[in-house]
């Protein structure tokens, strides 16, 4: 299992939770398991084309992900923010 | 005495209802809903008086569908939200930015939403607004290339800004694009053409195109839907059905005025009759009230002649910008005008625009503002 930290904008998914657990070997079915148990908060960080939505940054540790294939390793954290967009 | 009326109004940062007693004097608020949330467009269904659709991103996170069906008291978010297919091509994959425009569909068939969408999209839901589908018929149209050029169009992004409906029949469709015009379909979206002769482009080396107009907005007259009144980014216009040339009524307008806007409200009881409301297209495009000072513009010959109606807006130093979705009528009588200005305020006429008052102010950037009967 692999530990998701949900930015504030994403919270009304998680119910307020700010650390959440979810199973898969890439970014991309860490994503997948959350969206399973939070409807819609996939979509609202990555698109129809699997891109990261540009105004969101995904990291695994320190490590910004370029896209969602990245691959997890034991003990990784994925950390999800929401970066500048602007007033 | 009129009937109550609710005011669903979408901004930049979330959305509020207003709600009129009989008189349409005292306003009452509800909100702010979604607070933060990017409200491009918050839509009654007609065909029920309580579902409501929200369509709303924020600055970070992706667009979606948000829905009502208690009148606006609960929310729940759209299972499928709108979006283009899985694409194998990265350079040419499309992804959402946001839902733009809501459209209740067809009164025959409950249910039935239409969404457009920035890059322009087309989207239908079968389920009241729960789970979305692309529209092949235009979105993988062999010419949506060259009607939906991917560095043209606003800047919030090229658009598909408007769905309209022939009340007549749910088959008969338009659709307004801010890369391509207008279209039309006569088999309920299965299949587009341009509907721009007439229409000006003067942004392009061909200033009277088959297609790249920007079309701000239509109105299909809900009583003669042969009449089709457009603003557009090159003028008002008129078009009476069965002809397919439009006719640019906007010239009919006083010169310093000029006949740039961004939306056009038909009476909804007189096809003559429809209002406009000028901003300052000339230069480098404030878009503010010419000269700052605000003022709709009624025609009640159908663009023959203009008369303009100030009476309570701010004499001078009135810079109002009043985008697409932000101009609307309720079926009252006498007829009640609404609009919301980019600075935040609500603006209502009780006698078809001989007066104004301003009903609410310091809200965020409106973007949508809807009347409807209040339950």
């Amino acid at each position: 299992m692999t530990r998701v930290f949900i930015p504030s904008q994403l919270q009304s998914y998680s119910g307020g939770i700010s650390q959440v657990e979810a199973a898969g070997v890439t970014i991309d079915q860490v994503l997948r398991d959350l969206d399973r148990r939070f409807p819609g908060i996939r979509f609202r960080v990555v698109d129809e084309q699997d891109r990261i939505r540009r105004h969101m940054r995904i990291f695994v540790g320190r490590e910004a992900a370029a896209d969602v294939g990245m691959a997890l390793r034991d003990g990784d954290e994925v950390l999800l923010f929401g970066a500048l967009s602007g007033g | 005495m009129a009937n109550s009326i609710q005011l669903l109004i979408g901004t930049r940062k979330g959305a509020w209802i207003y709600r009129s007693d009989r008189e349409r004097r005292a306003w009452a608020v509800e909100g702010p809903m979604h607070l933060g949330q990017i409200v491009s467009h918050f839509v009654l269904d007609p065909r029920d008086g309580v579902t409501m659709l929200m369509a709303v991103k924020t600055g970070h996170l992706g667009p979606t569908i948000l829905r009502s069906t208690d009148g606006g008291k609960s929310w729940a978010e759209a299972k499928r939200p709108p979006a283009f297919p899985k694409s194998g091509d990265p350079a040419t994959a499309r992804a959402v930015d946001h839902t733009f425009w809501l459209e209740p569909g067809h009164a025959s068939e409950p249910g039935v939403w239409w969404a457009g969408a920035s890059p322009p999209g087309l989207f239908v839901s079968e389920d009241g607004g729960v789970s979305w589908e692309s529209v092949a018929g235009f979105n993988e149209h062999p010419m949506y290339g060259k009607w939906c050029p991917p560095d043209s169009g606003t800047p919030d992004g090229p658009l598909l800004n408007q769905v309209a409906i022939d009340p007549r029949d749910a088959a008969h469709m338009y659709i307004a694009t801010s890369t391509g015009g207008v279209f039309e379909s006569r088999d309920r979206a299965a299949s587009w053409a341009p509907l721009n002769k007439g229409v000006e482009a003067n942004f392009l080396p061909d200033p009277y195109p088959e297609y790249g107009q920007d079309a701000h907005f239509i109105a299909v007259h809900p009583k003669d839907p042969d009449r089709i009144y457009q603003q557009n980014h090159c003028g008002v216009y008129r078009l009476d059905r069965p002809s397919d040339t439009w006719e640019r009524i906007g010239r009919a307008m006083p010169a310093e005025i000029g006949d740039i806007g961004f939306t056009v409200v038909p009476h909804p009881r007189d096809a003559d009759t429809a209002w406009v409301f000028p901003m300052d297209g000339t230069a480098v495009w404030p878009r503010t009230s010419p000269g700052g000072k605000p003022a709709a513009y009624v025609t009640r010959d159908a663009g023959q002649s203009w008369e303009r109606q100030d009476r309570g807006f701010p004499p001078g130093q009135g810079w109002f910008t009043v985008k697409r979705q932000a101009f609307c009528a309720d079926r009252e009588t006498p007829l009640g005008l609404y609009l919301g200005t980019t600075s935040g305020e609500l603006w209502m006429s009780d006698d078809e625009g001989a007066g104004w008052r301003s009903i609410a102010a310091h809200l965020p950037e409106i973007y949508s503002v809807v009347a409807a009967p209040a339950p």
